[in-house]
């Protein structure tokens, strides 16, 4: 599974870091969203799941490869 | 069963399918569209910086992907809880197991024809149709969806009038100080800003004010608050005040006597529950609530017997011109607001929020998300405030011009 970040789509919430800080950061200066596992592990994914759904952007997805 | 398919609705179908229910799922919507997204609204999809086709909340192969019987187009226009069946504006009488209410808020009008709301894509559309150089625009209402619009009808080079019935706006929700901060923005921008002034009717050309004043523009945009779409719940048995009332865990409230159906919770913009870690029944307009409370509700409709209380923290955030607004925690009814980090004259600060001796909310404008992570974990822990909050200076002490 892999994650897709939408940059532009951020509004920089940081539900996504709340929801599963092994995966996802912020930038330091605007609060965009950083990746930091574009292909998180098993154990990781429910945490993703629920990033995704509370992304108030939709911006991310999580897709199937 | 869900009615509404916007951000809630959309959230809690998806959560019943991801926590495994295999079963029929109807997800009704007035709309015609699919379920999209609407900051983005008064922001880049009035800047023109986006088209229409950013605006879906997911894309058409995720929607096929959770099996729905998705019908658009068509209203939910009552409930019969005896029979568990929703009626439909074309008569279909759809029965269910479980039903969630995700059917958020229209605007609020004013008297009179021809000035422009901003709740749909197709309000966006219309109203930007109107956004050109010189084009002179009046907002009604001075809340942060009108102070959006503002902004952005600025940036294309309208004459923006911009009418206010409270002597300082927002100062309801983010208290005089913080408000007048954020009020100042507009009058650097060039926006005329004009406060205590009620605003009696739209007419041709403009609209009008209490005293008989015309105040003139080529288009009016009425953003003065919203009312729940509880219609079609009227008379069915539920408890509806504004907004349907829901207990902790978003499940709705019964009027008496209490019929034996059950099983109909409540979601989003619509929803006035009891939040459990603030003490108050509360309804919440933002986006963010909307997709946590659809899933926080799903979860309790399929899992009665290991329910949860809803209890987030709400979360929302505003662009207007270059600042970035995030808010934190229940703001309204603060008994006192203290800057703890920046300074108001900079447009660069966290704002923090007492009510009683609890920490209830923070605002920033222009912060690091680090710089306000850890007061929204203050909020969501109960923190007293006389503990996270010793050397503050109040804000009413602080200087607000900054001149
Ligand atoms: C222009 C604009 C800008 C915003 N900006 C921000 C922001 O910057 N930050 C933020 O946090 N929040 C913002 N919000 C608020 C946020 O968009 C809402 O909180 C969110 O959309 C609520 O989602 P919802 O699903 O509860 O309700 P809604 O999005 O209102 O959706 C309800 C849906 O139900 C449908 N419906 C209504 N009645 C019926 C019926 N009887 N039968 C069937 N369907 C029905 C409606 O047509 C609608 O599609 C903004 C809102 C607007 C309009
Ligand atoms: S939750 Fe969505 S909008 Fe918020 S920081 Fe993460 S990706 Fe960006």
């Amino acid at each position: 599974m892999r994650v897709e970040l939408d940059e532009p789509k951020c509004v920089a919430a940081g539900q996504c870091v709340m929801a599963s800080p092994e995966v996802f950061d912020q930038r330091e200066e605007d609060g965009v969203a950083i990746l930091l596992e574009e292909r998180p592990g098993d154990e990781l994914l429910d945490g993703v799941r629920e990033a995704v759904a509370v992304c108030p952007a939709a911006a991310l997805r999580l897709v199937e490869e | 069963m869900v009615v509404g398919a916007s951000a809630a609705g959309l959230a809690a179908t998806e959560t019943l399918r991801r926590e495994g229910y295999g079963g029929a799922l109807t997800l009704i919507g007035e709309e015609p569209h699919a379920p999209y997204d609407r900051p983005p609204l008064s922001k880049q999809i009035l800047s023109g910086e986006w088209s229409t086709d950013r605006l879906p909340l997911r894309r058409s192969t995720d929607l096929d992907g959770l099996d729905l019987d998705l019908r658009l187009g068509v209203a939910a226009t009552g409930l019969e809880l005896a029979d568990r069946t929703v009626v439909l504006a074309d008569g279909t009488r759809v029965p269910y197991d479980g039903l969630i209410v995700a059917t958020g808020v229209r605007p609020r009008r004013l008297p009179g024809d021809g000035a422009h709301v901003l709740r749909t894509v197709d309000d966006a559309l219309a109203l930007r149709d109107r956004l050109a150089p010189g084009r002179r625009l009046v907002v009604v209402g001075a809340g942060f969806l009108g102070a959006e619009a503002a902004a952005v009808a600025r940036g294309l080079g309208c004459a923006v009038t911009l009418l206010e019935p409270a002597p300082v706006p927002l100062a309801h929700a983010v208290g005089e100080q913080v408000g007048r901060v954020l009020s100042q923005a507009h009058l650097d921008h060039g926006v005329e800003l004009r406060t205590g002034v009620t605003v009696t009717a739209v007419t041709e050309g403009g609209v009008r004010l209490a005293d008989g004043e015309l105040v003139e523009g080529d288009a009016v945009l009425v953003a003065v608050g919203s009312l729940p779409n509880t219609e079609w719940l009227v008379d069915c048995g539920l408890a509806v005040g504004d907004g349907l009332i829901c207990d902790e865990y978003g499940e709705a409230a019964w009027g008496s006597p209490r019929p034996k159906a059950g099983g109909v919770y409540a979601a989003g913009d619509v929803a006035r529950w009891y939040n459990a870690l603030f003490g108050v029944p509360m309804r919440i307009e933002h986006r963010t609530n909307a997709a946590e409370q659809g899933m926080a509700v799903a979860r309790n409709l399929l899992r009665p017997e290991a329910r949860k209380p809803f209890t987030p923290v709400p979360y929302f955030w505003s662009d207007q011109y270059d600042m970035r607004v995030q808010a934190y925690g229940y703001l309204r009814g603060h008994d006192e607001v203290a800057v703890v980090d920046g300074d108001l004259s900079g447009r660069r600060f966290v704002a923090a929020y007492r009510t009683g001796d609890r920490l209830t909310g923070v605002l920033a404008v222009g912060m690091p998300p680090k710089a306000i992570r850890p007061w929204r974990q203050a909020i969501a822990a109960r923190a007293a405030w006389h503990e996270t909050v010793p050397t503050a200076t109040p804000a009413a002490g602080a200087r607000l011009d900054g001149r």
